[in-house]
């Protein structure tokens, strides 16, 4: 109960969604009228425009809905050890709760992409990147099969 | 259906030349572009009836570091103390900069306005100019997953391919036609075909005497990944617009007034625009764009004409599969064919839809805020039969721009009529 009391009290922002990561959860928001769940949470429902929420937490379990293999990447996946001969893959997943979400997909070679990726099943890992006060929780998907 | 209270017409237009600038910064492209709007006003204009200036640009603030711009602009085209308004939308800031300018006219507002667009991409190195695209996206939720612009668009092309069984070399032919038209545009960054190019490379080996490569046409060389690199799979290199410098102009009026600057003024009698979820992973589909889809069918309600009557477009191809989505998301294809319409050569400037005659995106440049506005430029001389060695062989009385800003965030239609 007082776990649950606490779930409630967080508000549905960035700095929310991202200190669940740390503690290695993926949690969205729920429209507690429709149910409809939103990943990253959002504080009000676009659908409906209600904003009666609340924190659900997703299974992590999915499919690959897109992805690309990024051989130029940001300055913070250059710092990750990423270059030209070491391309990463980022993907567009969705929950089987519904909700898509953006995340790198681990576990594959990013210069030996496959079109057939997408549809496959995935499940949620959470990548720690970062030292000390900086150190976070990326999101990040693995192929379960 | 939403009509204007007051037609505009479109009496001048310009742009600077496009490309690589290092010692120019926005303010010296602008002037630029404006002089050359000078000169395509025919019966000329007094710059003192100019009342108020719109300006996109996407982000001076990160590639020059320097915010505010268009008080600057407005100033140093001698504009100043009139009203100068920055308009940000990513790379659809001129598209939306020239809606504004034709809202306004069309309030009643203000009789002439000058649009702009400028960016200045090429100072920072291209690291810089990766992280500065990818802040079109949303920072919070797509980049730490490692998005970057073309990435975002590799995605798409990626979603594309697996639901419509489309190929790559869809995706190069778009960049060769560009290319093709983008050779016969003097203002275009690169002024070569994709043949030209992989001439130059061939000729540079064999002057340096190194081993000469095998390509016998342009898709060999396409397909070779070292002349091609992948940048976000399967986008290559030649798949995606490049860093450019550059600036645009259009002078606008109240329709009733065109007369006095030109017997052949343009009017805009169709514009558009709609929004969408700022992550890609909230869209409804990933292969097509709402916004784009919303933007064309407010354009086309306005006009009251159809995708069939459009007799060419600028499209924003930022990347090839941009342009391909974009022709069925005008309507000018059905979902899913648009890829087979660009490897039938239906777009090219001689084919029954011609696409992007200017070069695009990918051939004449994308200074991203001047994107917009600079596609109009393309229409006007088109429509005017100045267009010169890429004029189209017929008369093209409707024609459309079509802007993106992002990854579809932002679209923004216009329709032009030549009477």
């Amino acid at each position: 109960m007082t776990e649950q009391t606490q779930v409630a009290e967080r508000p549905f922002t960035v700095a929310a969604f991202q200190a669940y990561m740390d503690e290695g959860k993926l949690m969205g928001s729920r429209n507690r009228e429709t149910g409809e769940m939103f990943v990253p949470p959002r504080p009000i429902d676009p659908h409906t425009h209600s904003d009666d929420m609340e924190w659900v937490e997703m299974s992590g379990r999915g499919t690959l809905v897109a992805f690309t293999s990024v051989y130029i990447g940001t300055s913070a996946m250059i710092d990750a050890g990423y270059d030209r001969s070491k391309p990463y893959v980022a993907g567009i997943v969705e929950l089987e709760e519904g909700p898509r979400i953006s995340a790198q997909i681990v576990g594959v070679d990013g210069k030996q992409p496959d079109i057939a990726w997408i549809g496959r099943p995935v499940r949620a890992t959470f990548i720690e990147r970062g030292e000390g006060e900086k150190r976070r929780a990326f999101l990040g998907f693995e192929f379960t099969s | 259906m939403k009509k204007l209270n007051r037609g505009v017409a479109i009496v001048g237009t310009g742009m600077s030349k496009f490309g690589s600038f290092p010692d120019k910064t926005t303010r010296d492209l602008f002037v630029e572009a404006y002089q050359d709007m000078g000169t395509a006003v025919d019966k000329g204009f007094d710059p003192n009836e100019i009342e108020a200036v719109y300006i996109g640009n996407y982000s001076s603030d990160l590639f020059e570091g320097q915010g505010h711009t268009a008080p600057i602009m407005a100033d140093w085209v001698g504009l100043a103390p009139r009203a100068a308004t920055r308009i940000e939308d990513a790379c659809a800031s001129s598209g939306v900069a020239l809606r504004q300018g034709i809202l306004a006219i069309a309030s009643g507002a203000y009789d002439m306005i000058l649009v702009g667009g400028i960016e200045k991409m090429s100072n920072l190195p291209i690291a810089g100019v990766t992280d500065a695209l990818a802040t079109a996206g949303d920072v919070s939720f797509e980049i730490p997953a490692g998005f970057t612009f073309p990435g975002f668009y590799g995605a798409m092309a990626s979603a594309y391919i697996h639901r419509y069984g489309a190929s790559a070399d869809a995706l190069l032919r778009v960049g060769i036609k560009n290319h093709d038209n983008g050779k016969l545009n003097p203002k275009a960054q690169f002024q070569a075909r994709i043949a030209d190019l992989m001439a130059a490379r061939i000729a540079k080996a064999q002057q340096k005497g190194l081993p000469v490569p095998v390509w016998q046409t342009e898709m060999d060389f396409l397909h070779d990944d070292g002349a091609n690199p992948y940048i976000a799979w399967p986008l290559r290199l030649f798949d995606c617009s490049p860093v450019t410098d550059g600036a645009s102009a259009v002078l606008l009026v109240g329709e009733e007034l065109a007369k006095r600057f030109t017997d052949d003024p343009l009017y805009i009698i169709g514009s558009g625009q709609a929004s969408d979820a700022a992550a890609l992973h909230d869209r409804a589909e990933l292969t097509g764009i709402r916004a784009a889809q919303i933007a064309s069918r407010q354009a086309y309600e306005m006009a009251g004409v159809t995708p069939q009557d459009i007799k060419i477009a600028e499209v924003h191809d930022c990347f090839t599969i941009a342009e391909i989505i974009a022709t069925e998301d005008l309507g000018f294809f059905a979902p899913g064919t648009g890829h087979e319409a660009a490897e039938e050569g239906l777009t090219t400037r001689h084919g029954p839809k011609p696409i992007n005659t200017s070069g695009g995106l990918k051939s004449k440049g994308h200074p991203v805020g001047a994107s917009g506005a600079a596609q109009a430029v393309e229409v006007w001389k088109q429509m005017r039969g100045q267009a010169g060695e890429r004029q189209v062989d017929r008369d093209v009385d409707l024609a459309m721009t079509h802007n993106v800003g992002g990854t579809g965030q932002t679209a923004v239609v216009h329709i032009y009529e030549r009477r």
